[in-house]
């Protein structure tokens, strides 16, 4: 059996370059403020009044700011592999975008995590259906 | 020009997961504020209530939904809904009706009837919903915002999990004798330590239930309430402040942080803000509190709000815990009424039973928790989407 399609769990919010994969943020061409998910209307700086936004990549490694784990299963609508198997979810900081972004976290339990390492952004895979393997975006110790 | 207004009647009914419609828990704690107030429905002028989103239409009119309960009169209504704030809101229009002049005897009322388990974004396809996609893609429970802020205090200030875990054992011993709280039994460290992990470092003991349960406050001009009582207690500030851009802490239901690339970041936090804007309306200080009633959603949780409502510096909550001074007893007894611990979280509701609890402490009323000398006390909470809310309680 061939393997199953590899597609993104949300469109737009990161690459699909499983190698150098990159969030997909927006940046206000007035003020420069950088948004994640995407701002695309309006700046939310009280102090711009920008509504051009470009496309922008952001850093793929950060300062891993705080961490926790789910130790048991999240209600709908997160789509759980059954058996559930508990994961981590660091909070990372990018220096250049001074913004801290959530993510999974890929290959470490919260045993092997601190505050104040590296962590840089992979995909994982979120859920499987029939058809394709749904990928997110992932923090893993750098 | 004063801010205050009288607390004439306070009513809620009792906590728990008894299963039934919340309009009935909001209906009793409304009758029983309007007892304790010694005032008849009919004379209520204008209802606010704070609606809960988990109950139908219902819940998105509850001010309509409680007075057509209590009987049409033909009173002005208001729904207002603001997270766990909800009832802070709430409770902020009916003071803004009697400070315009516009009416001299509020009713606020909230209530709520929770689902099992974690709480769940609403059902449905909803790809422009950050409260839907943090579950979708993250699998992000309040917990997991609630991990995050515990571990960062004990990154930050070296907090245990143990001082975590005796924020639960004192708040067990405040609420045992509280009629209104969900739990009555004493909780040991040892318990809570052996309780499963939730969310790292927080076990289920650190973290609060979901509840029913119904709260009102019969709130008047303090002309009105002195033709009836000589020294009623008082609404001294109602603070419902936004975030400032860049908000640098990360807050539910978001994936990230504002970026504080462009703008300035403010001064003070969020959460410090929320508190500050309340007392400078009532202009009083910490200094002048002798309790607080803080949203303990979390134990750790707790200990950030002694620092947020200025009873210590940043860094010196677990040595404040740990010196007692925040038990009955203490020198700031914080949660007297059991907290969230206790009660279990019936959202609309929340805000506005911290009030009741400060109001019946104010009144020395608070029976075998009551804090003696207690004639000014601080609310604090906070929720998704950038709620917040701060209440100043005086006699």
């Amino acid at each position: 059996m061939p393997p199953k399609p590899r597609k993104p769990a949300i469109e737009g919010w990161f690459t699909m370059d499983a190698a150098k994969p990159r969030l997909l943020g927006t940046r206000c061409a007035k003020c420069g403020t950088v948004y994640f998910p995407k701002e695309t209307s309006f700046c939310r700086n009280p102090g711009c009044a920008g509504t051009e936004f470009a496309e922008t990549e952001l850093s793929p490694r950060g300062r891993l700011w705080s961490f926790t784990n789910n130790c048991y299963q999240p209600p709908e609508p997160y789509v759980s592999p059954d058996p559930f198997v508990p994961y981590a979810v660091a909070a990372v900081e990018l220096e250049a975008e001074r913004m801290v972004v959530l993510g999974q976290v890929d290959g470490a339990s919260v045993d092997e995590l601190e505050a104040g390492m590296q962590m840089e952004l992979v995909l994982g895979t979120l859920y499987e259906d029939a058809d394709a393997e749904y990928v997110v975006w992932k923090w893993r110790p750098a | 020009m004063s801010h205050e207004v009288a607390i004439l009647g306070v009513g809620m009914h009792p906590w728990g997961k008894w299963g039934r419609n919340f309009v009935e828990y909001g209906v009793a704690a409304a009758r029983a504020a309007l007892a304790d107030a010694g005032l008849d429905w009919r004379q209520v002028q204008f209802v606010a209530g704070a609606d809960t989103i988990r109950n139908g239409y219902p819940g998105y009119v509850a001010g309509a939904t409680f007075a057509q309960a209590l009987g049409w009169t033909g009173a002005h209504v208001t729904s207002t809904y603001g997270a766990c704030a909800s009832g802070a809101q709430a409770i902020g229009v009916a003071r803004a009706q009697i400070l315009a002049g516009l009416c001299d005897v509020a009713l606020v009322v909230g209530a709520d009837t929770t689902p099992k388990g974690f709480f769940a974004p609403q059902k449905g396809e909803r790809g422009a919903d950050p409260d839907w996609l943090r579950f979708r893609l993250l699998g992000a429970t309040n917990p997991i915002y609630f991990g995050l802020y515990a571990r960062r205090r004990m990154e930050a200030y070296g907090a245990t999990r143990e001082d975590f875990a005796q924020v639960k054992v004192k708040n067990s011993r405040h609420g045992l004798s509280n009629p209104n709280a969900r739990y009555h039994k004493t909780v040991t460290l040892d318990e809570v330590m052996k309780s499963p992990v939730v969310s790292d470092p927080l076990r289920l003991l650190d973290i609060c239930a979901t509840s029913d349960g119904g709260a009102a406050l019969v709130l008047s001009s303090l002309e009105f309430a002195r033709k009836r009582t000589s020294k009623p207690v008082k609404i001294a500030a109602v603070s419902t402040v936004t975030p400032r851009f860049p908000q640098t802490v990360i807050e539910m239901p978001n994936f990230s942080t504002d970026s504080a690339v462009s703008a300035r970041v403010p001064d003070i936090g969020f959460k410090d803000s929320i508190a500050k804007h309340a007392y400078e309306q009532a202009g009083l200080g910490p200094e002048d509190m002798q309790l607080a009633e803080v949203y303990d959603l979390s134990t750790a949780l707790e200990l950030d709000w002694y620092e947020n409502i200025g009873l210590c510096k940043p860094g010196e909550a677990e040595r404040l815990l740990r010196s007692g001074d925040t038990a009955i007893g203490g020198r700031i007894p914080v949660n007297p009424s059991g907290g969230l611990a206790c009660f279990g979280e019936a959202i609309p509701a929340q805000a506005i039973a911290q009030v009741c609890e400060l109001t019946w402490q104010i009144r020395g009323q608070a029976g075998e928790r009551q804090v003696q000398g207690a004639r000014a006390g601080v609310t604090a909470n906070q929720g998704l989407f950038g709620h917040g809310s701060s209440v100043i309680v005086t006699s």
